[in-house]
């Protein structure tokens, strides 16, 4: 289905998300819709999904001018989209979930949903279990669950908002594989991101958005530096970390172990100097998540010792960790971090705290001001947190962090970002260092891994590397480790170092 | 902003019209019962304002209700549903009777002893309300079983006491404790149970969880960790624990007043029924009013006349005596009918971007 865009104009309040865009997609492709935080692609998709009504503008399917009141009108006529932050029903089952919405009638054709499901799911190899619950399953098999649903359907325009952000690398594979499988069956793919290196791999036209307005569109192959200068007016690239003098160790652990069904963490014997950063790299689920709550105080490790701040901090909670000048920012924005319902300025109040019993509005008012402010953030003081667009979410989540930390974990620190926002943020984080802050974070992003990190720690089904320095690894060499390949776990590199000195002898 | 103005009238409009609406409705279930809806209407406004003494019985209602829902707000907002309120109020009530059992033997200056009757309702309360607390934070139990189970413990307690080691010389009875000695009964307006004191107390209690909520820092707080404790504890560094169990056990606490206000200003003794249904119709108010303090007082006044108002409707009009709750449930979902259609609308509105 040809899908034809024009002059779609959307306000949000002094917003103007979307301001005049016309685009056409045509049948069989696969169209990437690039832009940095806030550009308004998400705007722009859930208009073509009937999730919001334009100001102003038109849209046409295959010539013919449609309007939708709603995201089921625009499901009936074939136009589905996956959400940036699926809203799903996790106490139903896969089946369950696969069915809503179907026009089955009072009573839905149980046995034919299950059947369909099964179908569908074989010819995309995602193979799903009819009968767990949707709480079970990870972000990528919610995705391939809502895709075979959208299918079943009858949708013939897939939009895919961001939908590479949580999955792992074989899931991301099998995404790729399935949308260019959808494209040569004639369905109109739409792919938005505002990574470079997808629309490359991926995408046969790209066009890119700026502040609510297109600002060009290009077919494959790409000129990257184009596109980039596109998206931000300029072209950016990645540095290294500056060497930061590394000052006093300040956390340290001995002889930790993390263990449970799925990962077996030992022997983690490691000593960190402020400034410092430690990069926990792994495909997602391999035991990073585990190992970042153990030094937090946010998982009771099965054994070992702590000290932060030359405090031996062993068995306590997260809360003591907090007041000695630890944060950990979760990656789940709005699961953990946020408090949807509350206003930007009751989370900054909430993080620098009150002086007395009243909250002093205006005071509150300045400070989400100077954050907004800073950290580039589109939104007022009194936006709720879930009208702020996924990347300014973000950005107000670490602007939330307080000055003079002494230690950082973070999940995911740019994830959602665009690379221009991505820049910047590490450019904070290092001033952070250069003050002496230590910083503890896990990424899926060799990149951002290998530049930023000191040192750098491999998870490998559930199991941990001893800590590399990050100058003896470059892109390959990484990505083999995580891979599995010349991995080696610590306790083996112990025993194997004790059993090579007993040979020398 | 004008917007937010717009908004806000909008707000009011739909409100009045479920308010309309749930007249229609009720006079629609009235005429299924075969009474004569106006006559049912003119009835239930004469049950409450025919007298001085009537207008005055709406605040004696409007008193323990207001306690109450003042209470529950604070719960409310810490994302609690604390369901064991009744027995909160029913502790309290005990507690205070004992105390004045206690002291009536005694020489003590009678207003001291109603002051130590209040503390300790007030701590009677508070320990019930704990209890669900403890058990939430410490034992994973959700506080709507707990509470269940306490508000079953509390009245077989009552039940207990007033057959059992309270009862009336002679034989034990539905009706109740020995009163006490008029000396020990909160003072009254004259010729009325309309007590001053209580009122002030109720007062002073919805003012404290306006500002509570609010304005204070400690309110900010609270929602947080109502909102989502998650990330009030990892981002905030706050501790849902502890700000849950405050919340419970403030809410204790106003609960426990209002069961003395019942033993002390109201009956005099204790009695089976002591609560009055107020922590249910409590819960009912907190929800109306969707976590806006300042609205449990017309909201729970309301409810208060419509009480009162609906006591001599079975009797005159012969009809069933559960009839005034069956009134109350209709008008109860048809304001939420309307206030789920007024969110979905100004949120449309709002998406189509037109609120400002
Ligand atoms: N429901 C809403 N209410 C108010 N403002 C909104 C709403 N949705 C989006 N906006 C604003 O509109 C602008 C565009 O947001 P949009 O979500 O379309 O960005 P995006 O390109 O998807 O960004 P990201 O990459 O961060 O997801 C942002 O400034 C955002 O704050
Ligand atoms: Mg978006």
């Amino acid at each position: 289905m040809r899908v034809e865009l024009r002059n779609i104009h959307k306000h949000f309040g002094p917003v103007h998300a979307n301001a005049g865009i016309t685009l056409t997609f045509e049948e069989g492709k696969i169209h990437g819709l690039l832009g940095e935080n806030g550009a308004g692609k998400s705007t722009l998709m859930k208009i073509l999904s009937g999730f919001y009504r334009p100001d102003d503008g038109e849209i046409y399917l295959d010539g013919q001018r449609v309007s939708f009141h709603h995201p089921a009108d625009a499901l009936r006529q074939g136009v589905g989209m996956l959400h940036q932050d699926p809203l799903d029903f996790p106490v139903m089952t896969v089946l369950e979930n696969f069915m809503a919405g179907s026009p089955g009638g009072m009573v839905p054709d149980k046995r034919k949903a299950r059947k369909s499901l099964k179908t569908l799911g074989e010819q995309f190899g995602f193979h799903l279990d009819p009968d767990a619950t949707v709480a079970s399953l990870t972000v990528g098999e919610r995705q391939q669950l809502e895709i075979l649903r959208l299918l079943w359907l009858g949708a013939r325009v897939l939009i895919f908002d961001e939908p590479t952000t949580g999955i792992s690398a074989q899931q991301k594979e099998r995404l790729f594989q399935a949308l260019r499988q959808l494209a040569s069956e004639g369905r109109t793919i739409i792919f938005v991101t505002h990574k470079l290196y997808e629309v490359q791999e991926l995408c046969d036209t790209a066009a890119v958005l700026r502040l609510g307005k297109l600002m060009g569109r290009r077919t494959a192959p790409y000129d990257l530096d184009d596109l980039v200068k596109l998206m931000f007016g300029r072209v950016l690239k990645m540095e290294r970390k500056p060497a930061v003098p590394l000052g006093e160790p300040i956390f340290r652990v001995e002889d930790l172990a993390v263990e449970s069904a799925r990962v077996r963490i030992r022997n983690v014997y490691l000593e960190v100097r402020a400034g410092e950063v430690i990069g926990l790299a792994g495909m997602e689920g391999s035991g990073q998540r585990y190992l970042l709550r153990a030094c937090a105080g946010l998982l009771r490790p099965t054994s070992g010792r702590v000290w932060f701040r030359g405090r031996e901090m062993t068995g306590r909670s997260y809360l003591d960790f907090y007041q000695a000048g630890a944060t950990y920012l979760p990656a789940t924005r709005l699961e953990e971090g946020l408090l949807p319902g509350l206003r930007v300025a009751d989370h900054l109040v909430l993080t620098r705290g009150s002086r007395g019993f009243f909250v002093n509005e205006r005071h509150a008012r300045d400070l989400a001001q100077e954050a907004i402010r800073t950290f580039n953030i589109r939104g007022r003081p009194d936006s709720m947190v879930e009208a702020l667009s996924g990347g300014n979410q973000q950005r107000l989540l670490l602007s939330l962090l307080r000055p003079n930390l002494s230690l950082l974990f973070l999940e995911h620190p740019t994830r959602g970002l665009d690379m221009e926002s991505t820049l910047w943020v590490w450019e904070q984080l290092l001033e952070r260092c250069r003050q002496g802050t230590a910083i503890f974070f896990m990424s899926s992003d060799l990149d951002e891994l290998l530049n930023y990190s000191d040192r750098i720690l491999v998870f490998f089904a559930g199991q941990v590397s001893a800590p590399i320095p990050a100058e003896e690894l470059d892109t390959e060499s990484l990505g083999r480790l995580i891979g599995g390949y010349g991995f080696v776990p610590v306790e083996e590199a112990q025993t194997m170092s004790v059993g090579e000195a007993a040979h020398a002898r | 902003m004008p917007g937010e103005r717009r908004e806000a009238m909008v707000t009011l409009l739909f409100r009045l019209a479920s308010v309309v609406f749930a007249l229609l409705l009720t006079a629609l279930v009235l005429v299924l019962v075969q009474a004569p809806p106006l006559e049912a209407f003119r009835l239930i406004l004469k049950g409450a304002f025919g007298s001085p003494k009537k207008v005055a019985d709406i605040f004696v209602i409007w008193i323990p209700l207001l306690l109450t829902s003042a209470g529950l707000l604070l719960t409310f907002h810490a994302g609690l549903w604390n369901i064991g309120i009744e027995g909160q109020i029913v502790l309290g009530a005990v507690f205070a009777t004992g105390v004045l059992r206690y002291l009536q033997d005694t020489t003590i200056a009678p207003t001291l002893a109603l002051i130590l009757a209040f503390v300790a309702a007030a701590l009677g309360g508070m320990i019930w309300a704990l209890l669900s607390g403890v058990l939430k934070v410490y034992g994973g139990v959700n506080e709507i079983f707990s509470g269940l189970g306490l508000d079953f413990v509390a009245v077989t307690l009552v039940l207990y006491l007033i057959f059992g080691p309270w009862k009336r010389p002679g034989v034990g009875s539905m009706s109740g404790t020995e009163p006490f000695p008029r000396e020990l009964w909160l003072p009254t307006l004259e010729k009325m149970r309309l007590s001053p004191w209580a009122l002030a107390l109720a007062l002073v209690a919805w003012i404290m969880v306006i500002v509570l909520l609010q304005r204070s820092y400690f309110g900010l707080r609270l929602r947080a960790v109502g909102r989502n404790p998650r990330a009030a504890y990892l981002m905030m560094g706050l501790s849902p624990a502890r700000l849950t169990l405050l919340a419970f056990a403030i809410c204790g606490v106003f609960a426990g007043l209002a069961g003395a206000i019942q033993v002390t200003a109201v009956y005099h003794r204790l009695i089976p029924a002591i609560s009055s249904g107020y922590g249910w119709l409590g819960l009912l108010v907190g929800m109306l009013v969707n976590y806006s303090p300042i609205w449990i007082g017309p909201v729970a006044w309301f409810f208060a006349m419509l009480n009162l108002g609906s006591i001599q409707l079975p009797i005159v009009l012969k009809v069933d005596s559960t009839l005034a709750g069956v009134l109350q449930g209709t008008l109860v979902y048809s304001f939420l009918l309307g206030e789920g259609i007024r969110m979905k609308w100004q949120q449309r509105r709002r998406e189509i971007g037109e609120s400002e």
